[in-house]
């Protein structure tokens, strides 16, 4: 049983990472990996959310009709949106200016309602709880990674914070940080992941 | 009129909601394989969008701010967008069947398709006139269509192509998207 519920939660982070493997909530991972601090917020924002709906949504699985069940999942998704909205707003209000529309777009990002679909509905809570954190950490790792390349090489800095590591004759290749470079690096990590296997 | 066709210039080129603004890339990357689906999302999104901007528009000057509740808007919004989604079906099935039978498989994924609630939030967040929320609801799927179906038609030549192996389907194609958010990067100068 521990066994299996540590499997849930371990395969978010590899074999089904999102948004490599699972290619859902591609809108954020383009937008928001700009700066690691916009990345970094986002993954821990979705994982709340996640976290939070696969729990609720894996308690109510029984009293959710199957016709209507689709209605339900966005009511709860949304509901935990609202609650991240509100805590970034009162305590990261900086972030939250920065992270615009994003935020309340978690509801869309398809991975809170694909998770509900395809794993709370049919799993108990502690399992979709494991379910919930693996992925979001997942998909919190992987946009770091992909925001630190992104800010480091495109801009410069780390954090906002200049560094000084690439010497002083260092010239940002600004491209990186520009909406073509979003989608030509994710690609080319997508790429990298491929190359890398399934293992 | 002169401010509205700017308006729309800004929408379909400027800030083209896709390439641009990173909104809608899972039906762009899903249905971009064929021409014929992608011109059928692009009718469904348009059709659906025009609506849900006026529906939104009116809920949120109507209903939440009269009640000064609108951090309920992302559950109000999105709500509204399913609600109206699923009419619709239900509409064309009943009155309409050959449009139906174009558009109607395209319908539920517009409801998880983020370019149509992120442009009712810009629409709200731009504090835009009722009219100028109807222009850019129609106008923001239009630069939607127009990237989809360009981008459908280089993917047909793509499949032609021997692409590395690690590269194929979606990597190959969010480098593309790359190029062609390129191309649109040059208007950036102009509104």
């Amino acid at each position: 049983m521990a066994k299996s519920v540590f499997r849930e939660f371990t395969k978010g982070l590899w074999t089904e990472v999102p948004p490599y493997r699972l290619v859902l909530g591609l809108c954020p991972t383009l937008a928001m990996t700009k700066q690691v601090d916009m990345g970094f917020g986002m993954g821990l924002a979705v994982t709340f959310v996640l976290v939070g709906s696969n729990v609720l949504i894996s308690l109510l699985r029984r009293v959710i009709p199957k016709n209507v069940r689709i209605a339900c999942f966005i009511v709860v998704v949304a509901t935990f949106v609202i609650v991240v909205e509100l805590l970034m707003q009162a305590y990261t209000y900086e972030l939250f200016l920065k992270m615009g529309i994003f935020i309340p777009l978690i509801v869309v990002n398809c991975i809170p309602l694909g998770r509900a679909e395809a794993f709370c509905y049919k799993n108990g809570v502690l399992r979709s709880f494991a379910d919930g954190l693996g992925m979001g950490l997942g998909y919190t790792i992987s946009l770091t990674i992909l925001a630190v390349i992104r800010e480091v090489f495109g801009n410069g800095t780390f954090f906002n914070q200049p560094i000084s590591f690439l010497g002083p004759t260092f010239q940002p290749y600004a491209f990186m940080v520009t909406a073509p470079g979003a989608f030509v690096f994710l690609g080319l990590m997508l790429c990298v992941m491929n190359m890398l296997g399934k293992k | 009129m002169g401010d509205y066709i700017g308006l729309i210039i800004s929408c379909i080129f400027v800030n083209n909601i896709l390439l641009m603004q990173y909104l809608g890339n899972c039906p762009f990357l899903g249905v971009s394989k064929k021409m014929e689906t992608a011109v059928g999302m692009t009718g469904g999104v348009i059709f659906v969008l025009v609506m849900a901007g006026a529906a939104t528009w009116l809920v949120e000057y109507a209903l939440l701010k009269p009640f000064d509740v609108q951090y309920l808007r992302t559950l109000a919004f999105i709500l509204v967008i399913a609600t109206l989604v699923q009419f619709v079906e239900m509409y064309l099935k009943k009155s309409i069947p050959t449009l139906y039978a174009g558009l109607g498989i395209y319908l539920p994924l517009i409801t998880t398709n983020c370019a149509v609630l992120g442009v009712c939030f810009i629409n709200i967040n731009e504090e835009y006139s009722f009219v100028q929320t109807l222009v850019s609801s129609f106008a923001y799927p239009a630069g939607f269509g127009l990237a989809l179906i360009l981008f459908a038609a280089v993917r047909e030549r793509i499949l032609l192509a021997r692409v590395p192996k690690p590269l194929r389907e979606t990597s190959i194609g969010l480098v593309t998207a790359g190029m062609m958010s390129l191309a649109f990067y040059a208007f950036k100068g102009m509104a």
